[in-house]
């Protein structure tokens, strides 16, 4: 047994795609290692820092196993040329060939070739440059006068088997037993053969290289520098993450921030401090920002870092002074001074600009205010005429991650209500998953407008998102309107905003099917919705089978019926109810395939043998009009009740009864009977793609 | 590799920096060049880099480009932003190995020590729409901030770069408030402090931001700056004809210099934007394929102009 150290050391690696190449590689090798009947004994380990990428190995056999491979020649009977080429093709003196009958009552060539096998020093220095030369970097590049791409220039590869290093050739390097440890700190080349001298001579030459260790390092010295004020770190699990992937030896340092700047709104202060310099923010236990930062450098600084501190202090100030300045700048003029710049921003090339955009938002908020309880409409053609405002302001234009936010402050300072100061401040959320869904009647109207506008827009004019693309978050925008929708449970008419929301364009989309629009984007929903419901345990072949269904576009009662019937289909009822369906409609398919023809007509009771037949077509008419009832009631529970009540007349049906009866009428009749058993099932959803539970 | 002991004084003035910077990289063995005589937006657009990028020659120049950004103007008000500012620029074809470890050696003679500054590389791909050229690197930040651009080019004018060039771009009034210490552009001590005649950089550039900012936002004859455009942009057409590839290029490099003044003017509506920077590409592309193309006749013609000269 054999342990393998393979370390990559090159030019800095950016944070976001460290651990992802660290991975890959592992995987490559673990794959191409098994594969090649080498698997290892041990669990492949892999770490990465700044500079370097680093598989750890253990248990590897020394050598291949000796292999017999059969390879297939040519029939025996064949031209000698053609046999000839065939045992040249063989590798000289390890194999022998044999005939063999085949079905035609001839015979082919067999050879069986013994490969012996390869040690795995030497299966290794030919498989790892091949490997390195396929391992996928989301952007690579070439350096100096060489073809070769990596990440960032590569300046080092250490490779050794128990200890001994194992050479090989790529990027213009010869691989070996050294790296080097921190930049600074310890930049003299080490000597390292083997894992477990490896890792704590790093750390002796101030390298961690476990990211997780690194990220624990940050988060709790962190949290003491913030306790040592009588404060706590804000929490930030991202930032961690990122944090770890820019250092090899993470010191983190607390500064100050001037409390001039104090009074700028949080959201500025985060974003300068976060986005913009990587620091972590500190808080007081109501969970306000408290006027320090903590920095993590990469050294342990000959003056205990005051130096540092100090220049990370001064460049905050830079940055806040310029963020005080549009503060103070953007409050000088009303937000409705900035709508007419809003005519020359644009929204998108084929979508015209900002300024019609807000002219949309502003009457497709009437359309939604009938659906959104408690919404007023006259606060929500406020809130919609403002919204954008924003974007020419002077702080959104520095930071634009701020739309929005900085909109509600500009709003509240010149003195609109709070529903419209709550409703543009919110009007982008949710973004992302952590983020909460608003509430207010207002901000629904607002943030349903916005992004139906911006669907409609776009898949108008044929932009969707494809694959990995999806440039315009269109995504997220559906998904959001979904959000908006279930969590407070509203009765949004989905077909009829999307056909106000394409009237709001006029003129500039007026050549577009409106109906051909309204099925491409309520699939778009429901393919988000499945997304969405999976993390809640809904199947997603019982949304597709209510979907398919049905018209429906009321997405709260179309997951009420989805939810009903999940419920239902897990009761023995259910179960056995769905496999009367099942042999019900291949029955009919089968027979309509043969007639070619279709069983669609009411089953007529006088054509009726059996008391079983009777029964169930009786069943059958009984259950349509509860089933409609319920359906009006939106009451699902009972329609499923209504349907569970159909496995009996349906179970005796098939077990009294026989279809395909000589009888021409009696047989077309009893098939007429099966197909209403899969129209009446059909009221409540698409049977045919529900799977098995 | 690297060998951090020799760590100068700091520059005591933003004159002394570009002096550093310049014998530094004079004793890489780099030709030290003078500024270009046209208005450029960044050292990268100097003919020394965007065009000696290209080809299989070796090429090691450093030279300071004053470099014009009239959106950035900001009346002399804000301390750190200026429409007018120096790029210390370094090209280095082929990127040598030791690039990174040259780079921060540069900063050691500018008196920043590594062991008491936080020196880190930060992630940044570089692109340039109006150039055509992308490459990756990092933004180098110096205690959280950030003091140089340093880029591994890939391509220039749509042109593949073989070899890669290094480029390293320092923004040097920013290093220089860095390295004395002040928190406002205009109070950096120009020449030596101590000398009788001593001038802070306000003494030399703040009228002239004053200036610059109400010309570039109020003053400037956009129909003139268009009509100019337009002269510039079919001169570039009509040198290139005759395979000029340099003479072409600085038509180039007017068009992209009124491209940002209309754009200061306001006179550039969003999507009119990427439309205009479109037509600097191409020119930008075109001047940059007929240098590679055209290539050993011009080597021919500077030749001869050395003989002579």
């Amino acid at each position: 047994m054999a342990d393998l150290l393979l370390e990559l050391f090159s030019e800095e690696i950016p944070a976001r795609m460290q651990m992802r190449a660290a991975q890959d590689l592992a995987e490559l090798l673990g794959q191409a290692l098994t594969e090649a009947g080498l698997a290892p004994a041990g669990e492949i380990r892999h770490y990465a820092t700044p500079r370097r990428l680093t598989v750890f190995v253990p248990g590897l056999p020394e050598r291949q196993a000796n292999r017999s491979i059969e390879r297939k020649g040519p029939r025996a009977d064949a031209p000698a040329a053609a046999r000839e080429g065939f045992l040249r093709s063989l590798p000289a003196g390890a194999f022998t060939i044999e005939e063999r009958a085949d079905k035609k009552g001839g015979a082919t060539l067999f050879a069986l070739v013994q490969e012996q096998g390869r040690a795995t020093r030497d299966f290794l220095s030919s498989l790892l440059p091949e490997l390195l030369g396929r391992l996928p970097w989301p952007k690579s590049m070439r350096w100096g006068k060489g073809e070769t791409r990596w990440v960032r220039p590569l300046h080092a590869i250490l490779c050794t088997l128990a200890g001994e290093t194992i050479t090989f050739g790529f990027a213009g390097l010869r691989s070996g037993p050294t790296t080097r440890g921190h930049r600074f700190m310890a930049p003299d080349v080490l000597e390292l053969r083997t894992f477990e001298t490896y890792v704590p001579t790093l750390r002796a030459a101030k390298v961690m290289l476990d990211p997780a260790e690194r990220r624990e390092v940050i988060e709790q010295r962190s949290k003491a520098l913030a306790v040592g004020q009588g404060l706590r770190l804000k929490h930030d699990p991202g930032l961690l993450d990122e944090l770890a992937g820019l250092v090899e030896w993470p010191v983190p340092l607390l500064g100050r921030i001037d409390s001039t700047f104090m009074q700028l709104p949080q959201e500025v202060l985060v974003t300068s401090m976060r986005e913009h310099q990587r620091y972590l923010a500190v808080e007081d236990d109501q969970g306000n920002l408290a006027p320090f930062f903590i920095t993590v450098a990469n050294i342990e600084a000959r003056d205990g870092g005051a130096a540092i501190i100090a220049g990370n202090e001064r460049v905050l100030r830079a940055r806040l002074w310029d963020a005080s300045f549009f503060w103070e700048q953007d409050r000088t003029r009303r937000l409705e001074q900035g709508l007419s710049r809003l005519e020359n921003t644009v929204f998108h090339a084929e979508l015209g600009s900002q300024g019609e955009r807000v002219r949309r938002l502003t009457r497709l908020v009437e359309a939604l205010c009938d659906h959104v309880p408690g919404a007023d409409l006259a606060l929500a053609q406020r809130a919609a005429q403002l919204a954008k405002a924003d974007l020419v302001s002077g702080m959104v234009g520095e930071f634009p991650e701020l739309q929005g936010i900085m909109g509600g402050y500009y709003a509240l300072e010149q003195g609109e209500s709070e529903p419209v100061v709550r409703a543009i401040a919110e009007h982008y959320l949710p973004k992302g998953p952590e983020d909460a869904c608003p509430t207010a009647p207002v901000s629904v109207v607002l943030a349903l407008a916005d992004r139906l506008d911006q669907l409609v827009g776009f898949f108008a004019r044929g932009i969707k998102p494809t694959g990995s693309k999806d440039p315009f978050a269109l995504r997220r925008a559906a998904l959001g309107v979904i959000r908006l929708v279930l969590e407070n449970g509203l009765r949004l008419p989905l077909r009829s905003v999307i056909q106000a929301s394409l009237f709001g364009y006029g003129r500039q989309l007026e050549t577009v099917d409106g109906k051909a629009l309204e099925e491409d984007l309520l699939g778009f929903f429901a393919d988000r919705l499945k997304v969405h419901l999976r993390n809640e345990g809904v199947r997603h072949d019982l949304l597709t089978a209510v979907f398919a269904g049905s018209a429906d576009d009321d997405l709260v009662r179309l997951i009420t019926k989805v939810k009903a019937l999940q419920a239902f289909l897990d009761t023995d009822d259910g179960r056995n109810l769905l496999a009367g369906y099942r042999r019900a409609a291949n029955i009919v398919s089968i027979e309509e395939k043969k007639d070619k023809r279709r069983f669609a007509d009411v089953p007529n009771a006088e054509l009726a043998r059996e008391p079983a037949e009777r029964r169930l077509i009786e069943s059958l008419a009984a259950a349509k009009l509860s089933i409609e009832r319920a359906e009006a009631l939106e009451d699902f529970n009972a329609a499923m009740a209504t349907v569970a009540g159909l496995r009996q007349p349906i179970d005796n049906f098939f077990q009294a009864v026989m279809v395909n009866v000589p009888d021409p009428p009696v047989r077309e009749n009893r098939l007429r009977l099966l197909a209403a058993i899969r129209a009446s099932l059909g009221r409540i959803a698409d049977f045919s793609v529900i799977g098995d539970s | 590799m690297l060998v951090p002991t020799v760590v100068s004084d700091r520059p005591a003035s933003f004159q002394d920096l570009i002096l550093r910077l310049q014998t530094f990289w004079a004793a890489q063995g780099c030709v030290i060049l003078q500024p270009y005589d046209m208005e450029v937006g960044a050292g990268t657009f100097h003919p020394a880099t965007t065009l000696r990028a290209l080809g299989p020659e070796s090429w090691n120049a450093a030279y300071v480009q004053p470099s014009r950004r009239p959106t950035d103007g900001r009346y002399g008000q804000n301390p750190n932003r200026l429409q007018h500012y120096y790029q210390f620029q370094v090209i280095l074809k082929p990127s040598p190995p030791d690039l990174q470890d040259l780079y921060l050696q540069s900063l050691f003679a500018l008196g920043i020590d590594p062991l008491m500054h936080d020196l880190r590389f930060v992630e940044d791909d570089w692109e340039s729409p109006t150039l055509g050229a992308w490459g990756l690197g990092w933004e180098v930040w110096c205690d959280g901030m950030e003091v140089s651009q340093f880029t591994y080019f890939q391509q220039v004018g749509g042109i593949d770069c073989r070899p890669v060039s290094g480029e390293l771009t320092y923004g040097l009034e920013r290093l220089a408030m860095y390295v004395q210490g002040v928190e406002r552009v205009y109070d950096l001590a120009f020449n030596d402090p101590a000398s009788p005649a001593a001038k802070t950089y306000g003494d030399v550039f703040l009228r002239a931001e004053q200036d610059y900012s109400a010309f570039n936002f109020e003053v400037a004859d956009t129909d003139m700056l268009f009509r100019h455009f337009e002269d510039a942009e079919a001169e570039c057409a009509r040198i290139l004809e005759r395979r000029l590839a340099q003479p072409a290029y600085d038509q180039c490099l007017k068009a992209s210099h009124l491209f940002n003044l209309l754009d200061a003017r306001g006179a550039i509506s969003v999507t009119e934007r990427q439309a205009f920077i479109g037509r600097v590409r191409n020119l930008a592309k075109a001047c940059c394929e007929m240098w590679v193309e055209a290539r050993p006749k011009s080597q021919v013609q500077v030749e001869g102009a050395s003989a002579r000269g």
